[in-house]
């Protein structure tokens, strides 16, 4: 990904759900977690983070990419969506949705759905607007999903994170043990 | 409270989507009917389900594979919720295989999906005149004729080509092969490409009633009664279930188990001639040369943390089996490994994969293969009969033999496609005097796992299993691996039996929830255990009434046999274990001791409250169960009585 600046904003990097198919098992705990502290009863099909099984051995979970120049607003005949400028979720103005899914095909990663009963449209919101009675005692309104998934194999990054963790690991794919390295 | 029918129900009972579904194939015609209140509470689901309807509805001595027949399916309250395996399922029938209760239980997608179609039973019946498949897609019940489309093909091009076909990839299909079609005894059901409801001949009941798969698609959703308090402590489960209860299934998989079995001479090798191997002491055929040279990938079923599925891949350079992909758990490590003398792992996985895709149970597959191996190094069969060479050890003739069972082929098919009971009776009435000998089982179904020679409790707990040979019933294999009793003595008939009854009452709990057993570890204690399912249902049971529902459903499924002539001599394992001992290892010189067994049985019987002398449960027990609808249906069997 070479869209490290596409991703500023006011300095800011938005951070967005990552999972790594290398730790997916393709449980759909993300997704019934997702519309259970959303709607407060479990279906997946109304989560905003969607599991992707490619038989017979590939496993991962998509969500919003909070893409910067987003093709899902610039979709929207009815101007109901827009990006929220602190975390780059897509805000979502039910109120002005009408349900005609073009956000939805306008999408490249499936992320934008409908929600089966609204039929407004669904997207991850970094569970901001999770239920109260679903926080913790103490606790704060955070993405459920990366909490309860059993294989800690979704998380919250910016792409600049991501970036950083590639080239650890092309390093030491180059270096081998770089603890023993030695200049001399 | 102890007792279910004390207990106040909710006005609205939740997690239950209380539908059932009564599909009569032969006029075609579907029905929908709520279940009550009290029976979600009284037979909790799968398992309890399962057992009250084949009582109540299916008539005493028909044929298994007839039109009479009564498939059962059914969830419990928990699937589509994040408790942890929530998305099982079961199947439940009289077995074409040991002719008595026939249950198998499966994962993957299909119970999830199926729950929020708002299915909770279907209850099949009658045969369809011509081959169909059947779909639940939310409120629309319909047959599809498919004799042109999908009937004679494999599993998984099923599954595919049915997802092609609705445009969804997320369709759950439960399907049988060409083995279940043609009615093999060891017909089993494949979903999701690599789970199965394996045992007991399910398959073969499907195909039976001309019904080669059931699709499930929902959009509805799922209550629980107490979201906030179930959300916290589902999350603590989840956590928990990847702690160090559940870490063997998850780091090595289910195969760990073959170092720790072939250490106490338990894991069977050569049909069960040995219990341990130098194959495995010098780490060829191991959980953990597994896992280093082939796992690729670990895969779960719905809702599950622990990701027990080890999927191993077959390089694209191997000259026979190139690119296969299987999943691989101990029992097929065994039935087509170690029982059969092999140590090569593509043979291993290439004939998973046949078993899968085909539509047999891996386990019966090659523990049937295992007995004709022995019959080969003992000259009973030949290379003429078989058009090929089966030693012990074989590798590609025992994938050509797993083959030909499934699909009804040759020498092979026609002697060994229904499993070993079956191919001992052939082979005995050819004139092969004493086949039978060699066919692992106990009631008709092939021995998993375990090799019983120096187990003499778990010889008990895997004979009295309901269903026939089986590790999943009771789980007793673990008093004699973990020591609780002397494993070589035959002392504490009563404790013993009391401690398989324990195990036997939690497991029909556990199955009529139904969650995965690898779980079991994760909760507590049982009052943990009852707590999810008052969160998720609002039927405010209690560990000690749950417990009781245990016992009740173990013992109607129990009563079913009784009704279609299991006597005594049933709960038996095979006359090797008492005629031959091992020459190795810690089990050397061993054998099981029939006076010993006998006493150990009458505990067991005695635990259970049963007739300690015939087995069958007693009048005041079925009453302190509430299964007073029984009394007076069963006879008093004495036949095989202490043989």
């Amino acid at each position: 990904m070479s869209a490290i600046t596409t991703k500023k904003r006011g300095g800011k990097m938005h951070q967005f759900i990552v999972v790594d198919p290398n730790l997916c098992t393709g449980c759909e705990t993300c997704e019934s977690v997702c519309s259970f502290v959303h709607d407060g009863e479990f279906n997946p099909i109304n989560t905003r983070i969607h599991r992707v099984r490619i038989e017979p051995v590939f496993d991962i979970a998509l969500a919003c990419q909070k893409c910067e120049d987003a093709p899902c607003i610039r979709a929207c005949p009815e101007k109901a969506l827009e990006k929220d400028p602190e975390t780059g979720s897509i805000i979502v103005d039910d109120d002005k949705c009408n349900g005609c899914g073009y956000c939805c095909r306008a999408c490249e990663f499936g992320a934008m759905t409908m929600h089966i009963i609204s039929q407004k449209a669904l997207v991850c919101d970094l569970c901001e607007n999770m239920k109260d009675e679903f926080v913790e005692e103490g606790g704060k309104k955070e993405p459920q999903c990366i909490l309860v998934c059993p294989k800690e194999a979704i998380s919250l990054k910016n792409v600049e994170q991501i970036g950083e963790e590639s080239r650890i690991d092309a390093v030491k794919r180059l270096f081998g043990d770089v603890s023993e390295f030695s200049s001399k | 409270m102890s007792k279910a029918k004390d207990i106040t129900l909710p006005e609205e009972v939740k997690g239950y989507s209380q539908i059932r579904i009564d599909v009569d194939l032969t006029s075609g015609k579907i029905e929908k009917t709520t279940l009550s209140r009290e029976f979600c509470r009284d037979w909790i689901g799968g398992y309890g389900f399962g057992a009250k309807v084949l009582w109540d509805e299916l008539k005493p001595g028909i044929d298994p594979l007839g039109p009479d027949n009564v498939l059962v399916w059914a969830v419990g309250p928990f699937p589509t919720t994040i408790l942890p395996t929530s998305s099982k399922y079961g199947l439940f029938a009289k077995s074409p295989l040991t002719g008595m209760f026939g249950m198998s239980i499966s994962s993957g997608s299909v119970g999830a999906q199926a729950r929020r179609a708002g299915i909770n039973m279907i209850v099949m019946k009658g045969r369809s005149p011509e081959p169909v498949y059947m779909v639940l897609d939310d409120d629309d019940y319909y047959l599809v004729p498919c004799e042109k489309t999908v009937w004679g093909k494999g599993c998984w091009e099923t599954e595919e080509q049915l997802r092609e076909e609705f445009q969804d990839q997320r369709l759950a299909v439960l399907a049988i092969g060409p083995a279940g079609e043609r009615m093999s005894k060891l017909g089993c059901i494949t979903n999701d490409r690599n789970r199965q409801a394996g045992r007991t001949g399910m398959g073969a009941v499907m195909g039976s009633k001309n019904l080669k798969a059931i699709c499930f698609r929902g959009t509805k959703s799922v209550k629980v009664a107490e979201p906030a308090e179930f959300y916290k402590l589902a999350k603590k489960l989840i956590k928990v279930a990847n702690g160090p209860a559940t870490a063997k299934y998850r780091d090595l998989g289910t195969p760990a188990g073959i170092t720790s079995y072939n250490k106490l001479g338990m894991f069977p090798i050569f049909n069960h001639r040995e219990g341990t191997w130098e194959e495995i002491d010098n780490g060829t055929f191991t959980g953990d040369a597994l896992k280093l040279d082939w796992v690729v990938k670990k895969a779960a079923c719905s809702q599950c943390p622990i990701a027990c599925d080890h999927l191993s891949r077959v390089p694209k350079t191997h000259p026979n089996y190139p690119n296969i992909v299987a999943s691989v758990d101990v029992e097929t490590c065994y039935s087509f490994g170690s029982a059969c003398g092999n140590t090569d792992w593509p043979t291993v996985f290439k004939c998973i994969t046949l078993c899968d895709d085909l539509g047999i149970d891996g386990i019966s597959g090659g523990v049937t293969a295992a007995m004709a191996c022995e019959l080969y190094d003992l000259g009973l069969i030949t290379k003429k009969d078989l058009g090929y060479e089966l030693p012990f050890g074989s590798t590609q003739n025992l994938v050509r033999f797993t083959e030909e069972i499934c699909l009804g082929k040759g020498f092979a098919g026609e002697i060994f496609g229904d499993g070993t009971r079956e191919a001992g009776r052939r082979l005995e009435e050819r004139g092969i005097k004493n086949a039978g000998y060699y066919g692992m089982h106990i009631k008709g179904l092939e021995m998993p796992a375990f090799d019983l020679h120096g187990m003499s409790s778990f010889a008990v707990g895997e004979s009295v299993s309901i269903r026939g040979a089986c590790h999943l019933r009771n789980g007793a294999y673990g008093l004699d691996a973990k020591g609780k009793f002397d494993r070589f003595a035959y002392d504490k008939p009563l404790e013993r039996g009391k401690a398989i009854k324990a195990t036997e009452d939690v497991y029909g709990l556990i199955d009529s929830y139904i969650i995965c057993k690898f779980t079991r570890g994760i909760y507590e204690n049982d009052a943990e255990l009852a707590k999810v399912y008052e969160l998720v249902t609002g039927i405010p049971h209690t560990e000690k009434s749950l417990l009781s529902r245990g016992d009740a459903i173990v013992t109607l499924s129990k009563c079913f046999n009784v009704r279609e002539g299991w006597t005594r001599a049933d709960d038996h394992p095979p006359q090797r274990f008492f005629k031959e001992a091992h020459t190795k290892g810690p089990t050397k010189g061993v054998t099981l001791k029939e006076d010993g067994y006998q006493q150990l049985l009458s505990g067991y019987y005695e635990a259970r409250n049963w007739n300690p002398e015939t087995g069958v449960p007693t009048d005041a027990t079925l009453k302190k169960l509430g299964l007073d609808f029984v009394i007076g249906k069963l006879k008093q069997t004495t036949g095989g009585k202490k043989k």
